[in-house]
């Protein structure tokens, strides 16, 4: 085991500046607003995380205008986006889209994406991973593209469209297909700070981006590397419910006394806690193993799911009943990070989904 | 880090000189260990001139695999946990230059195994409640009481025992600390019988045994604090280097189930995941706190790892019973192991089931480790403790 699992100082700058900026520019009042219909924060917020500080273009090589950064570095970016519930294309476009075409080796859009004039998204629909994946969208032999998807992330402003298509002879074909050629439909759904739509094609112009064996490893590729730093976003949801729990066991009183000091409820966050450091370690391991194109990426990405998902929501739900009757209201920010948490739990596959993957990977197959 | 570089190479250009004066191959086993402390290459971080040379911590590794590489003897560390674990920081810490040079040797060539003489059958969770009672009979301290949970003290030379040399202050006060010879006069030790039917630990009884006041370990009244450094660093000692996947517990099971597809069954199946999980999860952690501790940012996190590892311990061998069926329920022996080194994987499924009932109870029950987290990480309110400011004498037994 050599690989690091602590956080760089570099690590606790971009930590220090991007939770700085959030807590100025992403009150959860703002967040809450998503549920009654005013998206503005979506559209405010991008700007500044992706451009102003650089984030969109995190893991873009240097040479096509990014930070040439690692996973390491878009798992704090990822902590501190779900820390706050941050409306923000950071995972689907900056990390997921831009492992596909790193994956299938096009560069084309690349510097677009870094400097941020350019969102794009791989229209699959949430719930998907390595092993649940069958395209519902065909090219035809036209170049045109048809089908519907349901509940695809991250298609809020995405000018890009990358669709996995099955080819005429049966292929899996690598599509990109420009925004306004689709046609999308919002979807009123459990968690609203990552808003998803149905999308359909109905004959669009696309541009082959890559065929067969190439196009299936960039999707995969995006799948695994979306799943290991989704864990560092469930962290980051965790982290928050545990602080916020805490805090209010510290100021309640009952009974005369501080709840905080009663030992049912002093061993529950104390459980909360276990977990949420056991998450960051799985977290970590699972960037720094991407980071490092370790062999055991693979493992670590499953793991990663099968074990955060599960702590996100059991945080979020601990920090609800840790509230009581606060806990439940709509004005309580609670609400909003066990919804996030129970969307990321399926977002990438369930974690009996990656228990499954697991099994074929260690030899305890059924 | 050079400078750090070069310290490892000048140790490891020591410990080539010590192997060239002392061919591991043609040197008595003890005579070399003792020639290896003497050198300050027993454990680097040892003060200079009591087997080390005052080196952070992080550099023995690089030591003992030099000796490692070399076919060199070792102290077999694993047969003197308490004494290297427990006993020497703690005489390194309070001791005074004659006790290091007169328990240190020994202790580390495993001459003389050590045991822990704390908890007693009134005194577990709450420690510093303890009643053995310690009297001064001029340059000797009489002891009287009874101890219990002491692992290896029918094999010790020496024991470290904490004892209420003042039973007027409040219970935290009253406390000395002593190093005890095992083999006095009034000293007597029985084993005890656990619900796995072994003997793992014993019994200690003392009527009127004498030690001398030379043997105490810090200042008279000052016992707790030492003893709490003690405990502290049975945390750090459990550390060193990370296991590899699949270790322990975990291997057994996933072996067992490797081997028995005919047990093979959907329910069963998704428990082992999840427990296969739930372990590579805490061998991260636990991979992850010690690279804070060489990193220099210790905690009282230790304590989270404890809990982890005992709840895994008890939901693994449950599921391995199940996982094997009949075969499960045979038991290899119910009469006391002749063994004094412990090693689970070696006793069936079924004896593992039964000695992890332990795991949440020793060094620590799981109910006081959540408190420790609540309120050393957590800043919670501590509990209500009526019994710290009263006289021990006074308190309800």
């Amino acid at each position: 085991m050599t690989a690091d699992l602590l956080y760089s100082s570099e690590e606790e700058e971009l930590r220090a500046s991007l939770g700085a900026l959030l807590a100025a520019r992403c009150p959860s009042t703002r967040v809450l607003a998503m549920y009654d219909g005013d998206a503005s924060l979506a559209h405010e917020l991008w700007p500044a995380v992706g451009i102003d500080m650089g984030l969109a273009g995190l893991l873009i090589p240097e040479s096509y205008g990014g930070a040439g950064a690692t996973a390491r570095e878009a798992g704090v970016v990822l902590e501190e986006l779900g820390r706050s519930l941050a409306p923000v294309p950071f995972l689907t476009s900056s990390v997921m889209a831009v492992t596909v075409l790193l994956s299938a080796g096009y560069s084309d859009t690349l510097p677009l994406i870094a400097d941020g004039s350019l969102i794009c998204a791989l229209t699959i629909p949430l719930g998907s991973c390595v092993s649940t994946l069958s395209p519902t969208t065909t090219l035809d032999e036209q170049g045109l593209v048809h089908g519907r998807v349901d509940r695809v992330a991250g298609l809020e402003g995405a000018g890009l469209l990358l669709v996995p298509a099955t080819g005429v002879d049966g292929e899996l074909v690598l599509t990109g297909v420009r925004g306004e050629a689709a046609i999308r439909e919002q979807v009123t759904s459990l968690d609203m700070s990552r808003p998803i739509a149905g999308i359909t094609f109905d004959g669009a112009p696309a541009q082959v981006i890559a065929r067969g064996a190439v196009a299936e490893t960039s999707v995969q590729d995006a799948l695994l590397v979306g799943a290991a730093l989704l864990a560092s976003e469930q962290l980051g949801i965790a982290q928050w419910c545990l602080d916020s729990a805490v805090r209010y066991l510290l100021e309640r009183r009952q009974f005369g006394r501080l709840i905080g000091s009663y030992q049912a409820l002093k061993h529950r966050a104390a459980d909360l806690f276990i977990e949420v450091e056991t998450a960051r370690a799985v977290a970590r391991y699972a960037a720094a193993t991407w980071a490092d194109a370790s062999e055991d990426r693979f493992v670590a990405s499953a793991l990663a799911q099968a074990y955060c998902s599960d702590v996100a929501v059991h945080a979020a739900q601990e920090c609800i009943q840790l509230h009581g009757g606060i806990g439940f209201t709509w004005e309580h920010p609670a609400h909003l990070y066990l919804k996030r948490a129970k969307a990321d739990q399926v977002a990438l596959g369930t974690p009996g989904d990656h228990r499954a993957t697991l099994s074929g990977l260690v030899d305890l197959t059924m | 880090m050079p400078e750090s570089d070069d310290v490892t190479a000048s140790l490891i250009d020591q410990v080539s000189t010590f192997l060239a004066e002392h061919d591991p191959m043609t040197t008595d086993r003890i005579e070399f260990l003792r020639a290896r402390y003497a050198a300050g290459l027993a454990e680097v971080h040892y003060p200079a001139g009591d087997g080390g040379q005052g080196l952070p911590r992080e550099h023995q590794i690089f030591v003992n695999d030099a000796f490692e590489r070399a076919g060199a003897p070792d102290n077999s560390p694993g047969l003197n946990v308490i004494g290297l674990g427990m006993a020497a920081p703690t005489i390194l810490a309070f001791g005074t230059p004659e006790q290091r040079a007169r328990f240190l040797p020994s202790l580390w060539t495993g001459e003389d195994i050590w045991c822990q003489l704390f908890s007693e059958p009134g005194a577990g969770s709450d420690l510093a409640g303890l009643a053995t009672r310690a009297v001064r009979d001029g340059d000797e301290w009489i002891v009287n009481g009874q101890k219990v949970w002491t692992s290896v003290a029918h094999i010790a030379r020496w024991g470290i025992l904490l004892a209420r040399t003042d039973p007027d202050l409040p219970k935290h006060q009253g406390l000395s600390f002593f190093i005890c010879d095992m083999t006095a006069p009034g000293v007597e030790v029985r084993p005890l019988r656990q619900l796995t039917g072994d003997a793992e630990f014993n019994e200690v009884f003392f009527t009127d045994a004498r030690i001398p006041d030379a043997d105490r370990l810090g200042d008279e009244g000052s016992g707790w604090a030492v003893a709490r450094a003690t405990l502290m660093n049975e945390r750090m000692a459990i550390g060193g280097n990370v296991p590899p996947r699949e270790s322990g517990m975990i291997g057994a099971v996933a072996r067992t189930w490797r081997e028995h597809p005919e047990r093979h069954q959907p329910g069963l199946h998704d428990r082992l995941l999840q427990l296969w999980v739930d372990a590579e999860a805490a061998r991260l952690a636990s991979a992850r706190l010690q690279q804070k501790l060489a990193a220099g940012q210790p905690g009282p996190e230790g304590s989270a790892g404890k809990l982890v590892f005992a709840r895994l311990a008890q939901e693994l061998s449950a599921l391995e019973v199940e996982l094997l069926g009949d075969e499960g329920l045979v038991y290899d022996q119910w009469a006391p192991s002749e063994l004094d080194a412990f090693d689970f994987i070696i006793r069936n499924p079924a004896f593992r089931y039964l000695r992890a009932r332990g795991n949440s109870i020793e060094g620590g029950t799981s109910e006081v480790l959540r408190n420790v987290i609540a309120e050393r990480v957590l800043g919670l309110p501590p509990e209500e403790r009526p019994d710290t400011a009263v006289a021990w004498k006074d308190l309800p037994k």
